[in-house]
């Protein structure tokens, strides 16, 4: 593949890619995405792959392992064919049935998706009542990929914003749209991302840097892996657009080192960028000269945290280090750097693509476009789920989630892993908006979304983040170290029911110190989901001080 | 010509570009407490002793004092009711593991400190990282490090480093705020390289035991 010179060769590849494809052919993407290849999709592709080659089907089937679809709770998952039919739970045994439907254009009835209640069929995709309620704007492409083509992600539309930047915009004028579709950070603090980008930009430092931050630490929160995953040219392609509008050089990948699929795919994908011309020098004849590094994190949590993963690239320990001068101006080797999550990244070209004011029509007033939820805990249906900002948690809930399982009831949700906070059940027609759910103690973060039942014991889940907390602070700052183990001690003998009533008091002061004196975020924020659960669940720390008994027995 | 004027504590005080607040206070005379900060060494930000509130442009927050850059027209507070609580818990978090540090046993005089308010686990090192550090920055020897992370981090002599070079040296004893340093140097010594120090005089010299500093 010759380097592309031009946006006219882009367009040129893109239509001699469309008219390559046969549209009689039938396409059967099998889901590899993390909870789908844990239960052996693989084997189900290979079953495809000896059926197909079995009956010569290979001008009729094509057959497509991709990334993750979003419905994990049902993995191995299937969509065949142009109508996006549903298989769910596949074996290899139901193989053969399911390409003898998809050549009559019927279903092969075994797999669809059956209401667990009425017992009611859905057979397409929009039909699937866990995918009927969402928006999926970032990862529907994903059944249309294989993440290890980029001429799958060209056919889709693929760089075609990143052409219409360098084409048709200034850099300025990139950082307006994004400024003016008031994109905020997914990463957790949801940041403008178009004010950071101007303070970079601004920056007086020639250098810059823009990174991807998909180190995705956050627990209980997997859908930027299933992003960056499944279609890794779009996070990509968000950044080339952003190293356009900022004036930078040079980006890096920041990512997990222990995700052997994910780093196949980033891998592949820069190498295809740049064999593409997406990378390298004068990009698409614009003149844009941008590479990318991929970088690994280092297998603790605070390596996520903006100056540790930093540091992280720099070469050093990810040590946090005051950010008194923000990152932006002063990030790796004192350069002006602009970090954004994997999602934001994603935002970026349909930004570009359809323009700001279709972007700031979905959601909610001030949380613009769609969020990526990471469904778990004692959910019927757990998965990645994508919908509008300002959708009300309960839809979340119950109407993708399928309410609790086993027939129990909700007691609480958790947002935003161990550094976010739990609401009570009556608290849940709260709308996902990152202001919102700030001031009700559950920040969004990340989009990590736990549900609990009405056996959990509160106590016992405050102790537990806590105690992953504690073992992720890097012990540099006295607040964070001491505070911390502090407070999990006192928790932990309230769990065991050897509370005092003073330690409330401490527990106050300990909460208060640690989030006022700590050097980072991490810290700043350990206590958050204490803090949260003292203001809807003192209670039960109260009672449970009070009757001296470990939590297995209460009650 | 690049003078900045700030108020702290009510007092107009003249800095210089680059300072830190903690530097201009003490130009002025005006005591912050620390206990990781040291003149010879990159500014650390650990102990988070010298917490002062911050006002700039309305806004109010807490700082610490060793890293935040001065700025024109801000006003600190060092003494506030908050700085002080502050401060109080952090050595009362510290106490829990070397309660009769001099230094700590003054400080949590001073901010009123119960050192028995938190569970004791007795590991003696407050973690400031001063040997650390004044023996990579200054000595250039990095002879002791931090070993593990989150509250099982602690100091460690490299045995092959302190074998060579920590008997002639022994300054990081001087300036630890605990005398750990000296304490995990020796137990070093007597796991790893009993009797094989190299020491430019000979083995039989006694080892000076210092006294704290600040005590």
């Amino acid at each position: 593949m010759p380097t592309l010179q031009s946006v006219a060769e882009l367009e040129k590849l893109r239509a001699d890619i469309l008219a390559r494809r046969d549209p009689a052919r039938t396409c059967i993407a099998v889901c590899a995405g993390a909870a789908c290849d844990g239960l052996d999709s693989i084997a189900v592709a290979d079953a495809f792959k000896s059926e197909i080659a079995k009956q010569g089907l290979a001008d009729k089937i094509e057959l497509r392992v991709t990334g993750c679809h979003g419905y994990c709770e049902k993995g191995p998952n299937v969509v065949a064919g142009p109508k996006d039919v549903c298989y769910f739970e596949v074996t290899p045994q139901a193989v053969p049935g399911i390409v003898a439907a998809t050549l009559k254009g019927e279903v092969f009835e075994p797999c669809v998706y059956k209401d667990p209640l009425t017992g009611a069929k859905a057979v397409h995709m929009n039909e699937v009542p866990y995918y009927k309620h969402q928006m999926r704007l970032l990862t529907g492409d994903n059944i249309r990929i294989d993440p290890m083509s980029i001429e799958d992600y060209i056919a889709v539309g693929g760089y075609a914003a990143l052409a219409k930047a360098l084409s048709s915009m200034t850099p300025n004028e990139v950082l307006a749209e994004v400024k003016k579709a008031n994109l905020r950070g997914r990463g957790g603090g949801g940041f403008p991302a178009g004010s950071k980008w101007e303070t970079t930009k601004n920056a007086p430092e020639k250098t810059k840097y823009v990174i991807v931050n998909g180190h995705e630490g956050e627990s209980a929160a997997f859908m930027d892996r299933a992003m960056l995953t499944g279609n890794p040219h779009k996070v990509l392609e968000g950044l080339i657009i952003g190293a356009y509008a900022i004036g930078a050089q040079q980006g890096f990948v920041y990512t997990r080192h222990d995700a052997p699929r994910l780093v196949e795919h980033v891998k592949a994908a820069l190498a295809q960028a740049e064999a593409y011309g997406f990378l390298g020098d004068n990009i698409l004849g614009s003149g844009l000269n941008f590479k990318v590094e991929l970088h690994f994190d280092v297998g603790i949590f605070v390596s996520g945290e903006s100056s540790a993963l930093m540091r992280s690239i720099e070469g050093n320990a990810p040590e946090p280090r005051p950010k008194y001068i923000r990152t932006s101006v002063q990030g790796i080797w004192d350069k002006p750097s602009n970090l954004n999550n994997v999602e934001t990244w994603a935002n970026v070209p349909q930004i570009i693509g359809k323009g700001a004011d279709w972007f700031t029509s979905i959601g909610s007033e001030r949380s613009k476009g769609t969020k990526l939820i990471s469904l778990s805990g004692h959910v019927v249906n757990s998965g990645i789920v994508e919908v509008p900002m300002g959708t009300p948690l309960r839809t979340l809930i119950f109407d993708i989630g399928g309410g609790v399982r086993d027939g129990k009831g909700l007691k609480a949700v958790h947002f935003g892993g161990a550094m976010g906070g739990s609401l009570p059940a009556d608290r849940i027609d709260a709308t996902l908006d990152f202001d919102e759910m700030s001031k009700l103690g559950a920040p969004i973060g990340a989009g990590g979304l736990l549900v609990m039942n009405e056996d959990t014991d509160m106590i016992d889940v405050a102790r537990y983040l806590l105690d992953f907390l504690t073992k992720e602070s890097c012990g540099k700052c006295v607040p964070c170290r001491e505070g911390m183990w502090q407070m999990l001690k006192i928790l932990t003998n309230i769990a065991d029911g050897r509370g005092k009533k003073f330690d409330l008091d401490r527990l106050a002061d300990l909460m208060e110190v640690t989030s006022l004196g700590s050097l980072c975020a991490l810290g700043k924020t350990a206590s958050d989901p204490l803090k949260a659960m003292m203001r809807y669940f003192k209670d039960e720390f109260e009672t449970r001080i009070a009757e001296g008994v470990a939590g297995s027995q209460a009650k | 010509m690049s003078e900045i004027n700030l108020k702290i504590d009510g007092k107009d005080v003249k800095a210089e570009a680059g300072m830190t607040v903690l530097e201009a206070a003490r130009k002025a005379g005006i005591d912050i407490p620390t206990l990781c900060h040291h003149e010879k060494l990159e500014a650390y930000g650990g102990c988070r002793l010298c917490i002062v509130e911050v006002e700039s442009r309305g806004w109010s927050s807490h700082v610490v004092s060793c890293t935040y850059p001065v700025a024109k027209d801000i006003v600190v507070r060092t003494r506030t009711e908050k700085v002080d609580k502050i401060r109080r818990v952090l050595i009362e978090e510290l106490m829990a593991h070397a309660p009769d540090a001099p230094e700590l046993l003054r400080l949590g005089y001073e901010y009123g400190a119960d050192r028995n308010r938190y569970e004791r686990e007795p590991i003696f090192c407050v973690m400031c990282g001063l040997c650390v550090r004044y023996c990579a920055e200054v000595k250039k020897e990095h002879a002791v490090g931090f070993i593990e992370n989150g509250p099982k981090r602690e100091i460690s002599f490299i045995p092959e480093r302190a074998a060579k070079v920590c008997w002639d040296c022994q300054e990081c004893f001087t300036i630890c705020p605990t005398s750990y340093a000296q304490a995990a140097y020796l137990l070093t010594e007597a796991l790893a390289f009993p009797g094989q120090r190299k020491a430019g005089n000979t083995s039989s010299r006694t080892i000076p035991i210092q006294s704290c500093k600040g005590g």
